[in-house]
């Protein structure tokens, strides 16, 4: 099977049938809440301190539950209306306030909304364009994603992106508009020779100039 | 499923609309009380954040007045639990947030405000 941002737009390719599909595969949520937790772990949040987080492709509420967990206050945007459906999201009954929105769009949060940000397998849907109008091409959704992300974040704070990418290019087009966005930091890779086990994370700073890039993990 | 916490964080994000954007009001919202976990800590912390008048004003369109106009300086036990009500417990359910400056309309539906803008609005 081809990936699924290459066969249609999330809000299409995540109708009904794909969200209950995608939601119910026990294989998949584990998948999901490894890299939750990895991407809280990236996160590198004050420990003790109540935090208030903006969770990018919320979808079915997988990642929801796991910041609820951890005592977070939050926020989730996506922009797969059946993903976020009665049946699948507020049955989960999540405790964060769920959008519809297209992130590709830009965000309208108030400068210095959120403590922190994660976003599990969302990222790469940015780097389709849907139509021919200019605000539909990926270096001006990316722009424009990464400009209000950056003002919606507190300073000092972190984004944690994982994504798939399926080239360098796509990383290095991505990394560049972040970085001129205003972000600090860079690509973490786990597993970096597991073909089954890699994953590419985008580690973003807002402020924290001295911050190193985390290492990725190592072994299989 | 919106709360005035998150209410209170939001402004239009339509093209050039960048002035007179927040609060977006509140049009025929119903509103449904659902108790949360009441963290002090949390509040606390929180309280920079919030923009006082805009969350006054949006309490009182849904029916609460208990706040007081002005941001206390005390945070006492009683006034934080007053505030975690107000940010935390009220949830929209139903209805619109309309822009104050550029009039787009977000429509609120089973507790999930439509973001979605127009390819013409988009910055
Ligand atoms: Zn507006």
């Amino acid at each position: 099977m081809s990936r699924p941002e290459l066969q249609a737009p999330p809000e299409i390719y995540y109708g009904d049938v794909e969200s209950k599909k995608y939601t119910n595969n026990t294989r998949v949520q584990q998948i999901q809440a490894d890299m939750t937790y990895r991407a809280l772990e990236l996160l590198n949040l004050p420990e003790d301190e109540p935090q208030f987080l903006l969770d990018i492709g919320c979808g079915s509420g997988l990642s929801g539950e796991i910041l609820d967990e951890a005592g977070y206050t939050w926020v989730g945007v996506d922009i797969a209306p059946s993903m976020l459906a009665e049946e699948v999201a507020l049955e989960r009954e999540v405790e964060g306030d769920l959008f519809l929105q297209d992130i590709g769009q830009g965000f309208g949060f108030r400068p210095g909304s959120f403590d922190g940000a994660i976003s599990i397998s969302v990222l790469q849907w940015l780097l389709n364009a849907e139509t021919s109008h200019p605000t539909s091409s990926p270096p001006h959704r990316l722009t424009r994603f990464f400009t209000t992300l950056h003002s919606a974040l507190r300073n000092p704070a972190r984004a944690v992106f994982q994504f798939y990418p399926t080239s360098d290019d796509q990383v290095q087009l991505i990394t560049s508009i972040a970085q001129k966005a205003g972000f600090g930091g860079g690509v973490v890779v786990d597993y970096p020779n597991s073909k089954r086990a890699r994953k590419v994370y985008l580690c973003l700073f807002v402020g924290d100039g001295g911050a190193q890039v985390p290492r990725g993990l190592e072994g299989d | 499923m919106v709360r005035l916490i998150t209410h209170n964080l939001l402004a239009c994000h339509a093209k050039n609309c960048n002035t007179n954007n927040f609060p977006l009001q509140l049009k025929d919202v119903q509103v449904e009380q659902r108790e949360a976990e009441f963290n002090p800590d949390f509040l606390r912390g929180f309280m920079p954040r919030i923009e006082w008048k805009a969350l006054v004003e949006a309490a009182k369109q849904v029916g609460d007045t208990s706040l007081p106009l002005e941001q206390p300086e005390m945070l006492d036990d009683e006034f934080l639990k007053q505030l975690h009500h107000v940010l935390l417990e009220i949830h929209i359910d139903e209805g619109a947030l309309v822009c104050p400056n550029c009039g787009h309309v977000y429509p609120i539906m089973n507790g999930i405000p439509n973001m979605l803008l127009a390819e013409n609005e988009i910055g």
